[in-house]
């Protein structure tokens, strides 16, 4: 790194909120290393959150950060990006936040294709309320709220937002971290809406109720289930069940939201000019 | 720019549309609903003709949420809708009262609750346009009577919001904003706007929540140097998060003593023969209209009485209340709901002075003659 990791911390903000084992800072220092892949300027960069354990992270950062209502950072960051288009907006949230109360917000926000990248720490479960099933918590699971086993179908998150479209849709894991980092910096980069799904490990509320009991456990898991995208194209899907793809799920070039409504601002400006001479 | 100054016929979503710009509006966010959509469709229009920026939302959270992150990047913004969408902007509205950022929420009220009559007037939002976020917060309630006077007032709304970083609701009616009326449109630079304190400190000595005597703390726009946190949750000075007991009681005890500095600067009244009255009428939005008829009428047949039209619901005209109770007989509170501001007016009356409600709920607006004859009665 260009810059010590420290360079875009608010070291006095902590210690942080997140338990022992928690993935959440192994994404945030994805995060940290992508932004500064990339040299961006700290005052041209705004972070922010919605409400969950995830969306804690902007309190720890050095840029203008934004912690708001649960599900909507998308929505505000919408608000901000449309003003100050010049900016890079980055959305931090987790899948309750992204895939539950604020599902609506996302598919949106990549169907416009306005530029905000958006990384969501998948955990699989309500970590701040302490383990309720989320959109991403496995069939079969155990939850807090679902003591006989989960019964419902999580989403493929980055099937949605690509189908509904996203400019730059990715995965990649905690356990992945350099894989990881380089995606978020690609989807930072990427003129559009851009979304990587960042899955990480929750022992203390998922784990422990699903035979992983500590990071260690939780981590193998991501090594043993994530497959590359270059080789998940070899294998059958026989060989796929139970596993998931981890790299570059899709990318297209389509214009960007706000560039658009520049075009718009300049012919109602020249029309007024003109209306006026 | 701005339409040019003179008389015009305006409806009046559209004078909220218009007087918005002039307060220097430049970022709205919107999703359609009746009686509200004229100012959304104004606004599409006009918006990026002075370079501001429009958007049509997903649903009524986004929008009030996408004002508020507007705001945070420096730009005046508001949304417009009318009841289901008021209740499900009640979120946002708390959160911009809490971390003080500055941004104008139209409500077109329509009868309620829930779908109720969409096309039809109503003046039920008045309790809720006050407390309908959860938890002590600063808030202002604007509420126009004519055409005319949305234009005007939606000026001043922006100005408190941005003075008093306090979110300001604009409380219309569905016949306020559908009527057309005469709208004497003011030269440009006639129009006072007021812009929102930003900081004069470098970012090294910024602390986002700390107030001087006025207790409105300097808001930085993001991006300009400034790097500081906003959050939702009970935060100190520095913006970040605090559950000290201290500082919890802190934020609110500065945020309601705001809210009082406030008052006096944001509480407009009008008065028709209020002066020598025995009777009077406290009334607001287009019963205002039907009521100042019916005081004219009353006048004609020897009767002496008054009118008080509140232009400002919230915080309520509690002293102007008070010193009309003093000297007039009974006060009539006529309301398209069942009864709200009459418990106002009633708990400011303290005892000194009748007070009377009048309700009508039946989609239609209350007639002047309705009311002459509550004056009669009292």
């Amino acid at each position: 790194m260009a810059m010590p990791i420290t360079h875009y911390l608010r070291t006095s903000k902590m210690p942080h909120i997140w338990c022992a084992g928690c993935g959440h800072g192994m994404v945030l220092g994805a995060v940290l290393r992508a932004i500064d892949s990339l040299g961006l300027d700290k005052d041209q960069v705004c972070v922010v959150s919605g409400i969950g354990c995830a969306s804690r992270a902007p309190g720890y950062l050095d840029f203008n950060t934004l912690h708001t209502t649960h599900g909507r950072a998308l929505a505000f960051a919408t608000g901000i990006r449309m003003v100050k288009p010049g900016m890079k907006v980055i959305v931090l949230t987790g899948d309750g936040d992204a895939a539950a109360i604020g599902g609506n917000h996302l598919i949106h926000a990549a169907r416009r294709n306005i530029g905000i990248a958006t990384v969501c720490f998948n955990n699989s479960i309500y970590g701040m309320t302490s383990g309720q099933y989320s959109p991403m918590t496995p069939t079969g699971s155990y939850a807090s709220t679902a003591p006989y086993g989960h019964i419902e179908e999580p989403f493929d998150l980055c099937e949605l937002v690509y189908a509904a479209g996203a400019s730059y849709v990715a995965r990649g894991t905690a356990y992945h971290a350099l894989l990881l980092s380089k995606l978020i910096a690609k989807a930072i980069a990427t003129d559009g809406f851009s979304f990587v799904e960042a899955i990480t490990q929750c022992p203390t509320y998922y784990g422990r109720r699903n035979r992983m009991r500590t990071a260690v456990d939780m981590l193998k898991w991501q090594k043993e289930h994530g497959v590359p995208v270059a080789s998940a194209a070899r294998m059958s899907p026989e060989e796929m069940v139970g596993k998931f793809r981890i790299g570059e799920l899709g990318t297209r070039t389509r214009p960007e939201y706000t560039r658009r409504y520049a075009a718009i601002i300049e012919v109602a400006e020249k029309g007024e000019a003109e209306r006026d001479a | 720019m701005l339409r040019k100054a003179g008389a015009r016929l305006m409806q009046g979503n559209e004078a909220c549309a218009e007087g918005a710009i002039a307060a220097g509006l430049r970022f709205f966010a919107g999703y359609p609903i009746t009686p509200s959509t004229e100012i959304a469709e104004g606004l599409a229009l006009l918006l990026p003709k002075v370079g501001g920026r429009f958007i049509q939302m997903e649903d009524e959270i986004a929008s009030i949420s996408a004002i508020i992150g507007a705001s945070l990047a420096g730009a005046k913004s508001m949304t417009a809708t009318s009841g289901p969408g008021f209740s499900l902007k009640q979120e946002g509205i708390g959160f911009a009262a809490y971390t003080e950022v500055p941004c104008v929420i139209v409500n077109v009220q329509r009868v309620g609750p829930s779908t109720g009559v969409p096309t039809a007037p109503a003046q039920g939002d008045v309790m809720q346009a006050r407390w309908g976020t959860h938890g002590d917060h600063p808030i202002v309630v604007l509420c126009p009577s004519s055409v005319a006077e949305t234009f005007t007032l939606i000026i001043e709304a922006f100005n408190i919001s941005e003075r008093w970083r306090i979110p300001v609701i604009f409380l219309m009616d569905e016949v306020v904003a559908h009527m057309r009326e005469k709208v004497v449109v003011p030269d440009v630079n006639g129009i006072p706007v007021v812009e929102r304190p930003r900081p004069q400190v470098s970012p090294d000595d910024y602390l986002p929540y700390a107030a001087g005597e006025d207790l409105v703390p300097a808001m930085a726009d993001f991006g300009t140097g400034y790097r500081y946190h906003v959050t939702g949750l009970t935060h100190d000075q520095t913006g970040f998060p605090t559950t000290k007991r201290p500082e919890v009681d802190a934020l609110a005890r500065r945020l309601d003593g705001k809210m009082k500095k406030a008052a006096p600067h944001v509480t407009f009244v009008d008065e028709l023969f209020a002066d020598d009255a025995e009777v009077v009428v406290f009334a607001y939005g287009i019963t205002g209209r039907a009521a100042a008829k019916a005081v004219r009428d009353a006048r004609a047949q020897g009767l002496k009485a008054g009118l008080v039209k509140a232009k400002t619901l919230w915080p309520f005209p509690d002293e102007h209340v008070r010193r009309l109770a003093q000297r007039v007989r009974a006060i009539v509170v006529p309301e398209m709901n069942m009864g709200q501001m009459v418990r106002e007016v009633e708990r400011a009356a303290a005892g000194m002075a009748k007070v009377v409600g009048l309700s009508r709920v039946d989609a239609d607006p209350i007639t002047p003659d309705e009311i002459l004859a509550r004056l009669r009665e009292v």
